[in-house]
C-alpha cells in the first residue's frame, strides 16, 4: 500500500465527514444505515478474501451469528453494550474455532468452500427449526422461522433508557464504519497484513520462510467473522427484528458479488460494491418490472467479463494513467520484458 | 572435525509403487558445501523435499543438529534456520522485490531490523534498480536471484538449493557463485545442480544419486572421473 497509516487516517476522516454531510441529502438515512451495515459486511468478506486469500462462502453465517447473539443478549441483559461485545466475539471464537478446524486439517480451497456453505446451510436449518418453546437462551426465544423482535436496541453505554436511533443511529453506524475501515488499514499495513498478503500470494514460500500459515489464516479468518458480527449487531438494530433468512446462502452469495464488482484486493472495493449493490437491489425493489435477482446475476455476468478486477481497481488505473506521476529516477523502458515461467510447485 | 548438522537414516518415500528416495543415509558437517547430482528422476528433489518437511518420508529418521526432525511441518524446519529453494520457482510473484525479501527477513527480525536487513540483501545482489518492481514481471534470472536474497536474508545455518544455476546468465552465475561462499561462511549447503561446469567450479564433495539411491559419494574429481557415474549419468551427455 502506498502513503502512511496517518495519511489513510486524514483521508477516512475527510471522506466520512463528507458522505455523512452529502448522502442525507439524497438518501434517507434510514436507508444509508443498512447500506453502510452491508458496507462493513462486505468489508469483512473483502478483508479474508481480498487480501488473505481466503474465499468464504459462509460470510452471512457470521453476519447472522452477530446478529442473533445480539438480539438474545440485549433480552437477558437489557442493555445495549455487552450484547454488542459479545456479538463481536462469539462470531469471532466460532470463526477461530472452524477455521482451525479446516487450516489445521490442511484442507484445500474447494474444501473450505463447501464446508463454509455447509456450516451456513446447518445454521439456518438449525434456527428456522427453533420455533418451539423449548428453545430458549435465558429469556430469549429463538423463535425459529418466526424470528425474534422486540429486543433493546442500542442505547447509550449504561443508559438503557436512551436510545440510539434515526438519525443518531445512522451517524453512529457511519463512525463505525469508518474506524473499522481505519483498523483494516492499520492491520494491512502491519507485519500480520503484510505476511497475510504474502501468504495469499505463495503459501509454499511462506511456510518455507519460517510462517506457520494455518494460525495466521486462522487469526485473519476470525478477524473477518468479528467484523461481520459486528455489521450483523448493527442489522439487528436497524431492522429490530431478525429471522433465519440471515444465514441464507443469497445473502452469502450476494456479499461474494458485492466483493466481485467493487474490486477485491481494494479496502474501498467491497465497501463500495456492498453498498451500491444494495441501494441498486432498494431501487429495483421498488418496482416490480423486472426480477432482483436476474439484475444482480446479469451485473455479475458483466462484470466478470468487462471489469473483472472490479470497479475501484479500474478507476485507480484510469486515474494513474490519466494523471498520475512515474515514480522518480524509472522510467518504463527499464522494465523488463516479461519473461514469466509460471511454473507453480 | 565439525560437528554434524544434518543426518538421514534409511530415508525412504515411496509413492505408490515409486520408489523416489530409497534408504538414504546421509551425512553434513557444518559449513560443509556438498553437491548432489543424478540424472532426472534420481530423487535429489525428493530427498530435499523430506528434509524440508514438504513431505513426510515412509520410512527413516532425518536428524538435524541432533534433534530429530523427520515428521516436522516445514515452518518449523524453516524457523529453525534452514533455508530452502525449491527446483521450480516459489516466490510472491504479485509483490515487489523488497517486499518478498522484507518478508522473508520479517521472520527472524523486528520491522526495523528487517528493513536494513533487506535493503543490505538487495544491494549484495545487485536488485537496487528493481527493488520496487513486482516479481512477476523480472526475468527469470533476476527471480532467481530473488528467491536466493529471500533465502539469505534469514541467516541461515543450512541451505538446500535446487537447481539454482538454472536457466541463468553467466554473468548472474558467478554472482550466485559469490552469495553462495558468503552464506557458505556461516552455514553448510547443499546444491542439486545439472551443470558439471558450475559443480566443478564450487564443489568439492559430490554425492551422485541414482534411481533413489546414494551411489557415490566422493570428492568432485573422483566422481567425475568415476566409470559408474559416467555410464549412470555423465555418459548420457558426452
Ligand atoms: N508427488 C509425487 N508423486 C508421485 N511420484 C513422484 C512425486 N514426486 C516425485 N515423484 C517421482 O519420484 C522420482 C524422483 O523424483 P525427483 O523429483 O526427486 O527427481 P530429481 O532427482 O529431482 O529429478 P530432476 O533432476 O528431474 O529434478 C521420479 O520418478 C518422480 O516421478
Ligand atoms: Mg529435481
Amino acid at each position: 500500500m502506498q502513503g502512511s497509516l496517518s495519511n489513510d487516517a486524514i483521508k477516512i476522516i475527510l471522506i466520512t465527514g463528507f458522505l455523512i454531510w452529502v448522502m442525507p441529502l439524497m438518501i434517507s438515512t434510514y436507508t444509508l444505515t443498512i447500506l453502510i451495515v452491508y458496507g462493513m459486511l462486505g468489508l469483512s468478506l473483502g478483508l479474508i478474501w481480498g487480501f488473505g486469500g481466503i474465499l468464504c462462502f459462509g460470510q452471512a453465517a457470521f453476519f447472522g451469528l452477530g446478529a442473533y447473539t445480539y438480539a438474545i443478549a440485549a433480552i437477558n441483559v437489557g442493555e445495549s453494550t455487552a450484547p454488542m461485545i459479545l456479538a463481536v466475539l462469539v462470531p469471532a471464537g466460532f470463526a477461530a474455532l472452524l477455521g482451525a478446524m479446516m487450516f489445521y486439517g490442511r484442507l484445500n480451497d474447494v474444501y473450505l468452500g463447501v464446508i463454509t456453505l455447509v456450516v451456513t446451510l446447518i445454521l439456518f436449518k438449525f434456527i428456522n427449526s427453533t420455533a418451539g418453546p423449548q428453545y430458549v437462551i435465558g429469556n430469549a426465544r429463538l423463535g425459529g422461522f418466526n424470528g425474534i423482535p422486540g429486543f433493546q436496541t442500542l442505547n447509550i453505554p449504561g443508559s438503557p433508557e436512551a436510545y440510539i436511533w434515526g438519525d443518531s443511529y445512522f451517524y453512529v453506524c457511519a463512525v463505525l464504519l469508518a474506524v473499522v475501515f481505519f483498523l483494516v488499514s492499520a492491520l494491512l499495513r502491519s507485519s500480520f497484513g503484510r505476511i497475510a498478503v504474502g501468504i495469499r500470494e505463495n503459501e509454499t514460500r511462506m511456510s518455507l520462510m519460517g510462517y506457520d500459515v494455518r494460525a495466521r489464516k486462522t487469526a485473519l479468518f476470525a478477524v473477518g467473522a468479528a467484523i461481520a458480527g459486528l455489521a450483523g449487531a448493527l442489522f439487528a438494530n436497524w431492522a429490530e427484528i431478525l429471522t433465519p433468512s440471515l444465514f441464507s446462502l443469497g445473502q452469502s452469495a450476494e456479499i461474494i458479488i458485492w466483493c466481485i464488482v467493487g474490486g477485491l484486493g481494494t479496502r474501498m472495493g467491497p465497501v463500495l460494491g456492498a453498498a451500491g449493490l444494495a441501494y441498486l437491489k432498494f431501487l429495483l425493489g421498488q418496482q416490480s418490472a423486472v426480477d432482483n435477482t436476474l439484475i444482480t446475476g446479469l451485473i455479475l455476468v458483466l462484470f466478470v467479463l468487462f471489469l473483472p478486477k472490479g470497479v475501484v481497481p479500474a478507476v485507480a488505473g484510469l486515474w494513474k494513467v490519466s494523471f498520475g506521476r512515474r515514480p522518480l529516477g524509472r522510467t518504463h523502458h527499464q522494465r523488463r520484458p516479461r519473461n514469466r515461467e509460471r511454473v507453480s510447485g | 572435525m565439525a560437528e554434524t548438522v544434518l543426518e538421514t537414516h534409511g530415508l525412504t518415500m515411496r509413492f505408490g509403487g515409486v520408489v523416489a528416495s530409497n534408504n538414504v543415509d546421509f551425512k553434513l558437517r557444518a559449513r560443509e558445501l556438498r553437491c548432489l547430482i543424478g540424472p532426472n528422476g534420481a530423487g535429489k528433489s525428493t530427498f530435499f523435499k523430506c528434509v524440508a518437511g514438504l513431505q513426510t518420508p515412509t520410512e527413516g529418521e532425518i536428524y538435524m543438529r541432533g534433534v530429530e526432525t523427520t515428521r516436522w511441518m516445514p515452518h518449523q524446519v524453516a524457523a529453525s534456520g534452514v533455508g530452502i529453494k525449491t527446483q521450480t520457482p516459489n516466490v510472491m510473484d504479485s509483490l515487489s522485490v523488497f517486499e518478498n525479501i522484507w518478508l522473508a527477513a520479517r521472520r527472524f527480525h523486528d520491522p526495523k531490523d528487517a528493513n536494513r536487513k533487506t535493503q543490505d540483501i538487495i544491494e549484495r545482489l545487485a536488485l537496487g534498480s528493481i527493488a520496487k518492481d513486482d516479481l512477476g514481471r523480472l526475468a527469470h534470472g533476476e527471480r532467481q536471484r530473488v528467491e536466493l536474497g529471500l533465502v539469505a536474508v534469514g541467516d541461515p545455518w543450512l541451505v538446500l538449493l535446487d537447481e539454482p544455476a538454472a536457466g541463468m546468465s553467466a554473468e548472474d552465475v558467478e554472482r550466485m557463485t559469490r552469495i553462495i561462499h558468503e552464506m557458505n561462511k556461516t552455514a553448510a549447503i547443499i546444491i542439486v545442480e545439472h551443470d558439471m561446469q558450475f559443480i566443478r567450479s564450487i564443489a568439492k564433495m559430490v554425492t551422485v544419486f541414482h534411481q533413489g539411491e546414494v551411489l557415490m559419494e566422493d570428492h568432485v574429481d573422483r566422481v567425475m572421473s568415476d566409470p559408474t557415474v559416467r555410464n549412470v549419468y555423465l555418459g548420457k551427455k558426452n
